[in-house]
């Protein structure tokens, strides 16, 4: 190999990282739409609103979550667990025809979107636990 | 350019890129319930014999205010009270300690200095007599270089129980209009 591939290798690998502006990261993501909303929702035969938000809080207490907050209208909680580490995670819920409800969370580990399906599915064990209700796979 | 020089290039490049995506990975159980959920469950909750879910938050709401918390959310319906508190925590030990410190060694080390704690508190009905209060609290200190030291749950059930007492006095002083 030849210096110069060496060096201009080099200089080319530099040029990429500085390509790596702050807005980029507004809207990226690793996984599809599709996938992300896969692992992140679970639909539940439920039809009490806030039965279903007041079970998410307790849940997410469980877990050693704060709540930062919590909206009905909208059917949003928001938390924070800290360990050592910052986990966040804001938890909605929608309705999905008559007789169900969807609930969808997403979380950030310290300074990274949590993409991994393995806690999402650990949390919904635990709410499908607390609310006495399967956890089904949206199809 | 010999072998070795290459190599001497490219092995150090490989290490980075290596480093930049040893990123720490979520902890596996992060979200799973963790043995201690339900002892702690317990430290954190009280039920209370009552119908009255708005007094209840509104006796809480007061004692957080007592306690000196600012009120950061509400939500009556999900019966949620979410409050901070901004504290100087600086310790007259930690501080001579670090002196002696820098006496020694010609280093400064940095001391806590200040803690901010953040409260949940919420209310659930658990049938048509009775009413549990959770309180969740968690901290985080920074020392004097503003790094964050502490970031965690507190877990001292001293701390719930006394909550637990001013807040049977809250319900009472409130029940009063007092």
């Amino acid at each position: 190999m030849s210096r110069g591939v060496v060096i201009s290798s080099v200089i080319i690998l530099f040029i990429f990282c500085a390509c790596a502006t702050p807005q980029k990261h507004i809207l990226e993501t690793k996984e599809s739409q599709v996938k992300l909303r896969s692992m992140q929702s679970r639909v539940f035969d439920i039809t009490d609103r806030n039965r279903l938000l007041r079970t998410i809080i307790a849940t997410m207490q469980d877990l050693g979550f704060v709540v930062d907050k919590a909206d009905e209208t909208l059917g949003t909680i928001s938390g924070t667990k800290r360990k050592g580490y910052t986990l966040r995670m804001t938890v909605s819920i929608r309705p999905r025809g008559e007789n169900q409800m969807i609930v969808r969370s997403n979380a950030q580990y310290n300074l990274q979107t949590v993409e991994d399906p393995e806690p999402y599915q650990q949390f919904f064990a635990s709410l499908s636990k607390a609310l006495f209700l399967e956890a089904q796979q949206v199809e | 350019m010999s072998l070795h020089k290459s190599l001497a290039i490219c092995v150090p490049a490989f290490l980075g890129l290596c480093l930049i995506s040893c990123q720490p990975r979520i902890p596996k159980d992060a979200l799973a319930l963790s043995p201690e959920s339900l002892q702690d469950r317990h430290m954190q909750t009280r039920i209370f014999e009552t119908t009255d879910e708005k007094m209840l938050l509104t006796a809480s709401a007061q004692l957080l205010q007592d306690l000196g918390y600012t009120i950061d959310e509400s939500e009556v319906p999900c019966g949620v009270i979410v409050a901070s508190r901004d504290r100087d925590v600086t310790d007259a030990g930690q501080v001579l300690g670090s002196i002696l410190v820098a006496v020694l060694t010609g280093a400064a080390t940095p001391v806590d200095r200040n803690q901010k704690v953040l409260a949940s508190c919420v209310t659930k009905p658990l049938d048509d007599e009775r009413i549990a209060v959770r309180i969740t609290f968690q901290h985080m200190v920074w020392n004097t270089n503003n790094q964050l030291t502490k970031c965690e749950q507190i877990n001292d059930p001293e701390i719930y129980r006394e909550f637990f007492s001013k807040l049977s006095k809250s319900v009472f002083l409130t029940a009063h209009e007092i």
